[in-house]
């Protein structure tokens, strides 16, 4: 097998907010019943982590699950762990009515780091969203428009952030990202 | 630009992370129905001044269809709800009718 | 003349002057200057020529509301037309130039329109241009278009660049006056996140020039005070040079921020545009002052009164030695006062009030300056400078009763509160009569989405003109927004009195003075043309603002509104208010369209989609095609080669051994659960729950209405999941098609979907020696036994996984390969290489389509056009009879739908094999009731195949399955008529043998 090539291959804009492509990233989308106890059993059993609350995102070593809508969660993972975690799903879920789909090559997943207001004005700068430390912090997970494409975007930790888009607009989120950064400083967060 | 709050994900969305659906609460005819009743499906809608009830679509964002109450002429929102209703619910009536006492919209009021 | 004084000038740093120029010119000035402050120290009085009748023009304003000063500004990339020179901050190396003369701002050649202004009064383009019919294209419009236009268009690209910004505040405070910051001291103290924006560099708008007391101290300093305080606070964000140019629904504002249009050789974005979303608003956005309409006021050397202190107190400016001031009101005296002060002459001050003025005037006078009360201005006289005025009384018609030499005329009409943020989402506004302007209504401010409203004004803006009543009224709005009881600073009260409404000057001025009285500077509307409409019988405000152009130039009439209102009223014997003011809309001062773009040009001017092949496409030179936001390769031309040669040889290659062709964009959506055979026979015409796992079927799906919208083959995966194709493009809006039904119509169906569109590659691989390169590749048996037409499998394919289907849109035996998008290129490079002993060779878009025209297979979008329903295309046997619904089933039963005469599908080849062209109708007999020819049918796919050495179309065609063979005419663009006969659609292949080997 050749090796997965992300969607830019490693893309790297470096300032004083840094992007760069993640390479590639295990993910899968999960729709269900979120309040299934058969689910929540069997996400925790493939990942650690546990089904995160309305808007947020958990983590459980290098596995991390994202509420991305009343029924769906996005479940991400060491890329060459996918097989392995949909065969848990599949087998924990059985006779229950879920949908769980291997999206590791749909998407594209970018990592800021920067200061923590400066990365935080990268995205401020495409995203009708509040970016305000009081409004949006590490945990929680926000789906909204980069620019003209859709994104979700959540802060590992301060300092750091994390977009994830469609891979055939990676070039365009990417392009977008680093022109924010290359701009510089609003200096509206402190 | 409207700010509508998306009842399933609670974000208070831009409307630029929004799409508009047309009326709300329609009532579906398919096939067996008097052409009549389909011409009412398919094309005749409320061009209320006031109180309307729309469809939307949180598309950037949860990708969940929901139902808001507003107002045509101030865009007063008086509530938005679950898209799984045929009707409004009698918080969102009670809500509209506080502010717009003797409203009424179709077979609603 | 125009001079710098040798003191004076708060906001100069004299230490650092700056060179720039005009018209070539080299000027010099100061850090802090304005262009316009630059320009009259160097007693450039003259700026530009007038619109309509190019009539000499100079600065008359200090600020945004500068109707006249318009100049291009910088060179090249960056070259920028109609600039305020108010309001353009002096650098060292700035460049500028004067607008709308020829062939120069001294002598120009359009100013005879002046002469002839007469003869071109309001409406004079409406009512001599509409006849004869012709007269307009070949006399007017190239005369018109040569003279009219304000300002060049820039040439080349913008350098710069630009950005947006989101932020969310409590309060938005939008003036940084001493009212904006008062209002936001207080607001603040709630702990409330707000947000502070000045359109200027400076702190204290009008206050530090007008003077007073705030807390025991100058003015000034509780100004420097305040800003420092203000900074200090955690909550609290100031941004100067920051415009608020609109007041959106649910308390959306645009700022528009100019970070170095002062300093271009900073780094970063030149503007960004701020999109704030406020729970509350305070506009303090101060007032303006309004000219006077007397004679010859627009001759240059006439300012307002306020703007000729600016100078002076701002920037050690004189604007002439001798300076008459003509006043309805008190404040004008201060600016007889400082300029007595800073020791140049003021012959008279006019003060048209009977009584004249209070405490200001006795002030003037015991500085010795001469005041007349109840006298106006009859006419100023010069040309391209005041050279003096005549007084007149107030109340008579304009006998001159003495001629003062004078070289400026400072005049005032009384002041306007900026009402336009407060009005631009629905905010009313009450006429003050003792103050003669629109203020306002605090009783019915703008609503947002919680049905209460969310602006407030503060201070000028909301008509308090006074310094202890700006302060006072400032206080209560922050109070108001933050819910306190914040009390007011101590302010000292200097009483005025009362200004009295001038809209005419002398009040019975006659016939020619009224020609010559200036209400809208920028458009040249004049007291006469306003009078005129009325006599026209243009009552509406909206009506008269459209007929003479008032208040549409580039300054929107901010001078000029409430005197054509006044005029009007006075015309139409009806007081002001019923009168009404016309609609304030944003920008509030234009802003730069790269502030509205932001970040989106060049590059990422679009999303542009790529497929994972994207970068090996480009590398072969592709021929690019858009469809939607993706790139596909239309053809790969290769050296030596046009487009239509390499189209043909991708075609014959195809046919005859073997062609691969990107096919990612194509949609592919999964649709599971236990309900997810009875939801797919909804959506689909066919019957989608029968078909077995492993297998494909070609599907169409309709709208509720009946039109075909989409199709695409069908893989059924397992008892309970489908996997669903749709066209390229079309992903996402049948995905969204699908929840849309899934979330509002049958949401008691236990159905998820996923659009995995992108987690995919997909190669086809296509023509007689397919199967030969896929063996060759080794890892899955595709045999026919194994994998027939119409079935799919998965396996490994050269080691890598994939998922196969054997389906075919060109006729041949194809083969589509799944691959994970991360693994595409190579598997693509490996079928490359696997296929060269066959030739094989990449095709693109249009080979694709030519294949699938000779075979007679429809593309949604050519065959489709959203009036065309499946039946219309001969597909009835892909339209399920058993099915009780699927969506659109009712929709065809309508007697429209049914109509035997609907045109059909059929395929034409013309007669001497040329090429019909695309979209082309064919005529019938006779004609319709408009007396068009009648038409029966149209061409809706085109081409030329190589396969068959001719052109070949289909299209629809009345009645045209029944007219096989017959021939039918399509006239032609050129006149001339290409002859077809209407045949089978299916023109190669007929018996589809080749697919299914």
């Amino acid at each position: 097998m050749s090796e997965a090539l992300s969607a830019l291959n490693g893309a790297f804009h470096k300032g004083a907010v840094t992007v760069e492509d993640i390479g590639p990233q295990g993910m899968i989308t999960l729709r269900g019943n979120l309040a299934d106890e058969t689910l929540m059993a069997a996400v925790k059993q493939a990942t650690g982590a546990d089904v995160p609350a309305l808007r947020k995102i958990t983590h459980a070593g290098p596995c991390s699950v994202a509420w991305m809508s009343p029924d769906e969660l996005l479940i991400l993972l060491p890329y060459g762990d996918v097989t392995a975690a949909l065969d848990v799903l599949n087998a924990a879920m059985a006779g229950s009515h879920f949908l769980a789909v291997n999206v590791s090559d749909a998407r594209a997943l970018f990592r800021l780091t920067g200061k923590p207001a400066a990365v935080r004005e990268v995205i401020a700068k495409l995203a009708p969203a509040d970016l305000s430390a009081d409004a949006f912090a590490p945990g929680d997970i926000r789906r909204s428009r980069m620019a003209q494409v859709a994104a979700a975007f959540w802060l590992p930790e301060e300092g750091v952030a994390q977009v994830v888009c469609f891979r055939s607009v990676a070039q365009y989120a990417f392009d977008v990202l680093a022109t924010s950064a290359q701009a510089g400083p609003v200096g509206y967060f402190r | 630009m409207l700010t509508l709050q998306c009842p399933y994900c609670g974000v208070m969305a831009d409307e630029t992370e929004l799409s508009a659906g047309g009326e709300a609460h329609l009532k579906r005819f398919g096939p067996g129905s008097s052409d009549a009743e389909f011409e009412t499906y398919m094309f005749m809608r409320e061009n209320p001044k006031g109180v309307h009830f729309e469809r939307w679509r949180h598309a950037n964002g949860c990708g969940k269809w929901f139902h808001a109450a507003r107002c045509t002429t101030t865009l007063e929102v008086f509530g938005t709800y679950s898209a799984q209703v045929s009707e409004p619910p009698q918080d969102i009536k009670d809500a509209i009718t506080a502010k717009r006492p003797g409203w009424a919209w179709r077979e609603f009021a | 003349m125009s001079t710098r004084l040798t003191s004076g000038g708060r906001l100069l740093n004299k230490g650092k002057p700056l060179r720039f120029t005009f018209n070539g010119k080299n000027f010099k000035g100061y850090e802090g200057d304005t262009l316009a402050s630059a320009l009259l120290a160097n007693d450039q009085m003259l700026v530009g020529r007038s619109f309509k009748y190019h009539r000499p023009r100079g600065i008359v304003a200090s600020g945004a509301e500068e109707p006249n000063a318009l100049v291009g500004l910088g060179r090249d990339g960056r070259f920028e037309p109609n600039q305020r020179v108010t309001t353009t901050e002096l650098f060292d190396g700035l460049d500028s130039e004067s607008q709308n003369h020829w062939p120069s701002l001294e002598f120009d050649v359009g100013v005879v329109n002046n002469y002839a202004a007469r003869f071109l009064p309001a409406g004079f383009y409406y009512k001599t241009f509409m006849a004869p019919r012709a007269a307009w294209k070949h006399l007017f419009e190239p005369i018109v278009r040569q003279s009219a236009g304000l300002g060049k268009v820039p040439r080349d690209r913008d350098v710069d660049t630009y950005e947006h910004f989101y932020a969310y505040v409590d309060v938005l405070v939008v003036g940084g006056g001493v009212a904006g910051l008062q209002a936001a001291r207080v607001a603040a103290q709630s702990g409330a996140k707000v947000l502070v924006l000045e359109q200027t560099a400076h702190w204290g708008g009008r206050a530090p020039v007008d003077g007073g007391e705030v807390d025991g101290k100058p003015v000034a300093d509780w100004v420097d005070q305040t800003v420092s305080d203000l900074r200090n606070l955690p909550n609290v964000t100031l941004r100067n040079r920051c415009m608020a140019s609109g007041v959106y629904d649910h308390g959306y504002v645009l700022g528009y921020e100019r970070l170095t249009d002062h300093a271009p050789q900073a780094q970063g974005p030149r503007h960004r545009l701020w999109r704030i979303r406020a729970g509350q608003i305070i506009t303090a956005t101060g007032a303006i002052e309004r000219p006077l309409s007397f004679a010859g006021n627009d001759i240059p050397g006439v300012m307002l009164a306020g703007a000729l202190r600016d100078y002076v107190v701002n920037y050690g400016v004189s604007v002439g030695d001798r300076t008459v001031v003509v006043t309805n009101n008190d404040d004008a005296y201060r600016t007889a006062i400082a300029l007595k002060q800073a020791g140049m002459m003021v012959p008279a001050i006019l003060d048209a009030r009977p009584t004249g003025g209070g405490a200001l005037a006795e002030e003037a006078r015991a500085l010795g300056i001469r005041v007349e009360t109840g006298k106006g201005i009859a006419k100023v006289h010069g040309g391209k400078r005041v050279t003096g005025v005549s007084v007149c009384l107030q109340a008579g018609e304009g006998a001159a009763l003495e001629t003062i030499a004078c070289d400026a005329v400072a005049m005032s009409g009384g002041w306007s509160p900026v009402v336009h943020l407060w009005s631009h989402c629905g905010g009313k506004l009450i006429w003050d009569d003792a103050h003669a302007m629109f203020r306002p209504d605090p009783d019915k401010a703008p609503t947002g989405a919680d049905g209460k409203g969310f602006v407030v004004t503060a201070g000028a803006a909301s008509g308090a003109m006074q310094l202890a009543d700006v302060m006072a009224d400032a206080t209560a709005a922050g109070n108001k927004v933050a819910g306190l009881s914040t009390d007011t600073p101590a302010v000292p009260a200097t009483p005025e009195a009362a200004m009295q409404a001038v809209w005419l000057m002398p009040q019975g001025a006659n016939a020619k003075l009224k020609m010559k009285s200036w209400l809208d500077y920028q458009n040249d509307v004049k007291v006469s043309d306003v009078q005129l409409a009325a006599r026209e019988g243009y009552e509406s405000v909206e009506h008269t603002k459209r007929y003479t152009t008032l208040g549409m130039a580039t300054d929107q009439g901010k001078l000029s509104n409430i005197n054509g209102l006044a005029i009007l009223s006075d015309a139409l014997d009806q007081p002001i208010p019923q009168t009404g003011t016309t609609t304030f809309r944003p920008p509030y001062t234009p802003i730069s369209m790269g502030a509205i773009a932001g970040e989106a040009r060049g590059e990422i001017f679009q999303p542009l989609r790529r497929t994972p092949m994207h970068d090996w496409h480009d590398t072969q030179k592709a021929d690019w095609e858009p469809v939607g936001h993706w790139r596909r390769p239309f053809s790969y031309p290769r050296t030596g080669e046009s487009v239509e040669q390499s189209v043909s040889r991708e075609i014959l290659q195809v046919r005859n051994s073997v062609g691969m062709l990107d096919a990612s964009t194509l949609g592919k959506i999964i649709v599971k659960g236990p309900d997810a055979g009875k939801f797919m026979d909804l959506m689909y015409t066919n019957m989608m729950s029968t078909l077995k796992p492993g297998k494909c079927r070609y599907g169409l799906m309709c709208s509720e209405n009946g039109f075909l919208m989409d199709d695409g083959v069908v893989a059924r995966i397992d008892d309970d999941t489908f996997l669903c194709h749709t066209t390229t493009g079309g992903a996402d809006r049948i995905h969204a098609h699908m929840e849309e039904w899934l979330q509002t119509e049958w949401w008691d169906m236990q159905v998820y979907t996923a659009n995995v569109t992108e987690q995919y590659a997909q190669i086809a691989v296509v023509g007689p020696n397919a199967r030969k390169v896929l063996e060759k590749l080794g890892g899955m048996d595709v045999s026919k036994e194994a994998l027939a037409f119409m079935e799919w499998a998965d396996g490994e394919l050269a080691g890598i996984k994939v998922r196969i289907y054997r389906i075919s849109f060109s006729g041949e035996l194809s083969y589509e390969i799944a691959v994970d998008a991360g693994h595409g290129q190579a598997l693509w490079d490996k079928i490359a290489a696997a296929g060269a002993e066959f030739n094989i060779m990449p095709y693109g878009t249009e080979a694709l389509h030519v294949l699938r025209a000779e075979k007679g297979f429809i593309m949604i979008g050519d065959e489709t056009d959203g009036t065309v329903i499946p039946q219309d295309l001969g597909l009835n046997w892909a339209i399920s009879k058993k099915k009780e619904d699927f969506i659109g089933k009712r929709g065809q039963q309508r007697s429209h739908m049914t109509d035997p005469n609907r045109w059909k599908l059929v395929g034409l080849e013309t007669l001497d094999g040329s090429v019909l062209p695309d979209g082309a109708y064919a005529s019938a007999a006779g004609s319709n009731e408009n007396g068009q020819r009648n038409m029966q049918g149209r061409v809706t796919s085109t081409y030329y195949s190589p396969t068959l050495g001719k052109g070949i179309a289909m299209g629809l065609v009345l009645n045209g399955p029944d007219r096989m063979g017959e021939v039918i005419e399509f006239p032609k663009t050129d006149g001339t008529i290409i002859k077809a006969r209407i045949c089978d659609p299916v023109f190669y292949d007929k018996d589809g043998e080749k697919q299914n080997v």
